[in-house]
C-alpha cells in the first residue's frame, strides 16, 4: 500500500477507536487495555535495539570474523532462524532455570525477540552490505584505509540505506511477536485481552478494541520507517555516481 | 541431572506423533492460505470497487498478530453462532494469516507477466477468466513457488501458536509433559531439535524444487 494510504487507514483506525471509546461498553476495557498496549510498546522497543544490536554483530562477524566466531554466528543465525519463536520463548523461559539462570519474564521476552528477529536481521544486514559495489572497496584501498575504516565510513553508511525498508518489516513482525509474551505471564496487550475476556466474556468487544490497537501502533510504526527510509534515501541519491 | 536420557526415550514417541498434528495443521494452513491468497490477488485486480475493501483486509490481518487472529477466530465466531472447534480455528487462522502474505507473492508473479501477453488475449477475444486460467496464472505460478515455499516454512513456525488455544499440536503436548514431571528441559529441547530438522529438510526440497523450476523455466 501507498503511504498516503497507511496514512488514511491509520485514521480511519484511530476515528473508529475513538468512537469505541466514547461508549460505555467499551470504555471499562480502556484503562486495562491501555496499561497492557504499554508494556506492549516498552518490549517492542527494547526488542528492536537489541535486535539490530545482535543483527549487526552476527552479519559482521559471520563476514569479516576469525574461523571460530564465523561459524558460531553462523549457527545462531541457523538455530533462530530454524525453531519457533514460541519456542525459544519457552525456552528461555522454563528451560534456561534449570541450569542455573533465572531471568525475569520481562528480560526473557526481550531477549528472545531481540535473539530472534536479530538472527534474520544478520542476513538484511550481509545483503545489504554485499549489495555495495565492489567498486567502492577498490576505492578505499586505493585511498590506502584500512579495512575498518572501508567498513566504517565507506560501505556501512551505504549498507544502512539499503537495509531500512527490510528492518521495517522486521520491526513490524517484531511488535506481532510481542502477542506471544503474554504466554510466559507477562501482562501485555494480549494477556490483558485474555485476563478480560475471562472474567467479562466480552469477547467481541474487547478482541475487536484490541485488534484496533494493535493496528494502529503497526501503522504508526509502518509510517515512521518509510519516512526515515524517505530521509535516508535522498542522501544517497546525491551521492552516487551512477 | 541435567539431562535425563531415559525420560527422553520415554516422551519420544508421543512428541513424534504430535508432530503429526503439527504437519496436518502446516498442510491444511497452507492449503487454505495457497488458494485464498490466490483469490485475493486476483479480486485485487479486478476493479478498484474490490481492490480497495481487499486491499484494506490485506493490511489490517498483516498488521496484526496472529495469535490475536486466533484467539479472534476461536472465541468471537461463536458469538455470532459459528461454532468450530480448536483445530478448524487453528487451521483457518493460520490459512487466512498467510493469504494475504501469499497474495503479494502472487500479485508480484502476476504483475511480472509482460503486457504483450494480457493484449494478445485482447486480440485473441479470450475472456477474463479464460486469459487467466490458461494465459497469465501458468506462466505468473511456477516462478513463485520458491517465495510460497519460504511462506510455507514460516507458517509451520508459527504453528506452536496453536497451543494457546490447546490444540495438541508438538508444543502444547511438550508443555503438558512438563507441567505432569516437571522437567520442562528434555520436552522443549526435543521441540525445539524436531522443528530445526523439519525446517532445514523442508529448506532443502525448496531449493530443490527451485532449482528444478529455474532449469524448466530458464528463459
Amino acid at each position: 500500500m501507498g503511504l498516503r494510504s497507511i496514512v488514511l487507514l491509520l485514521i480511519a483506525t484511530v476515528a473508529l477507536l475513538a468512537i469505541l471509546s466514547l461508549q460505555s461498553q467499551f470504555q471499562i476495557f480502556l484503562p486495562g487495555l491501555i496499561e497492557g498496549a504499554w508494556m506492549t510498546v516498552r518490549i517492542a522497543a527494547l526488542g528492536c535495539v537489541f535486535a539490530v544490536v545482535c543483527g549487526v554483530t552476527a552479519a559482521l562477524l559471520r563476514l569479516y570474523g576469525p574461523l571460530p566466531l564465523r561459524w558460531l554466528a553462523r549457527g545462531y543465525i541457523e538455530v533462530f532462524r530454524g525453531t519457533s519463536a514460541l519456542v525459544q520463548l519457552f525456552w528461555l523461559f522454563f528451560v534456561l532455570p534449570y541450569f542455573g539462570v533465572s531471568l525475569e519474564p520481562f528480560t526473557v521476552a526481550v531477549l528472545t525477540l531481540g535473539l530472534n528477529v536479530g538472527a534474520y536481521g544478520a542476513e538484511v544486514v550481509r545483503g545489504a552490505i554485499q549489495s555495495v559495489p565492489r567498486g567502492q572497496w577498490e576505492a578505499g584501498t586505493a585511498l590506502n584505509m584500512t579495512r575498518g575504516q572501508m567498513l566504517k565510513r565507506v560501505i556501512l553508511p551505504q549498507a544502512v540505506v539499503t537495509m531500512i525498508p527490510p528492518w521495517g518489516n522486521l520491526f513490524i513482525e517484531l511488535l506481532k511477536a510481542t502477542a506471544l509474551v503474554s504466554l510466559i505471564t507477562i501482562t501485555d496487550l494480549a494477556f490483558k485481552a485474555q485476563e478480560m475476556n475471562q472474567t467479562t466474556l466480552k469477547t467481541v468487544d474487547i478482541f475487536t478494541l484490541v485488534l484496533l490497537i494493535y493496528l494502529a501502533m503497526s501503522l504508526t510504526l509502518t509510517i515512521g520507517m518509510r519516512s526515515l527510509e524517505k530521509t535516508a534515501g535522498r542522501g544517497l541519491a546525491r551521492g552516487r555516481v551512477h | 541431572m541435567l539431562w535425563d536420557w531415559n525420560y527422553t526415550w520415554e516422551i519420544l514417541p508421543d512428541l513424534l506423533s504430535a508432530a503429526v498434528i503439527t504437519i496436518e495443521v502446516t498442510l491444511l494452513g497452507f492449503v487454505i492460505a495457497a488458494v485464498l491468497g490466490l483469490v485475493l490477488a486476483i479480486l485485487r485486480m479486478l476493479g478498484p470497487v474490490l481492490a480497495a475493501p481487499v486491499s484494506v483486509f490485506v493490511e489490517v490481518v498483516r498488521s496484526t498478530p496472529l495469535l490475536i487472529q486466533i484467539f479472534f477466530v476461536y472465541f468471537v465466531l461463536p458469538k455470532f453462532g459459528v461454532t468450530i472447534d480448536a483445530f478448524t480455528a487453528g487451521v483457518l487462522a493460520l490459512g487466512i494469516h498467510y493469504a494475504t502474505y501469499c497474495s503479494e507473492v502472487y500479485r508480484a508473479g502476476i504483475e511480472g507477466i509482460a503486457r504483450g501477453q494480457w493484449e494478445a488475449s485482447i486480440a485473441l477475444n479470450l475472456g477474463l477468466a479464460t486469459t487467466f486460467k490458461d494465459i497469465i496464472l501458468p506462466q505468473a505460478i511456477p516462478p513463485v513457488v520458491p517465495a510460497l515455499g519460504n511462506y510455507l516454512v514460516a507458517l509451520f513456525k508459527e504453528t506452536p501458536l496453536l497451543s494457546a488455544i490447546a490444540v495438541l499440536e508438538l508444543m502444547q503436548t511438550a508443555k503438558i509433559m512438563g507441567s505432569e514431571t516437571f522437567r520442562y528441559t528434555e520436552p522443549i529441547t526435543l521441540v525445539g531439535l524436531l522443528f530445526l530438522i523439519m525446517s532445514l529438510v523442508s529448506a532443502a526440497l525448496i531449493r530443490v524444487v527451485e532449482r528444478l523450476l529455474n532449469r524448466r523455466y530458464a528463459r
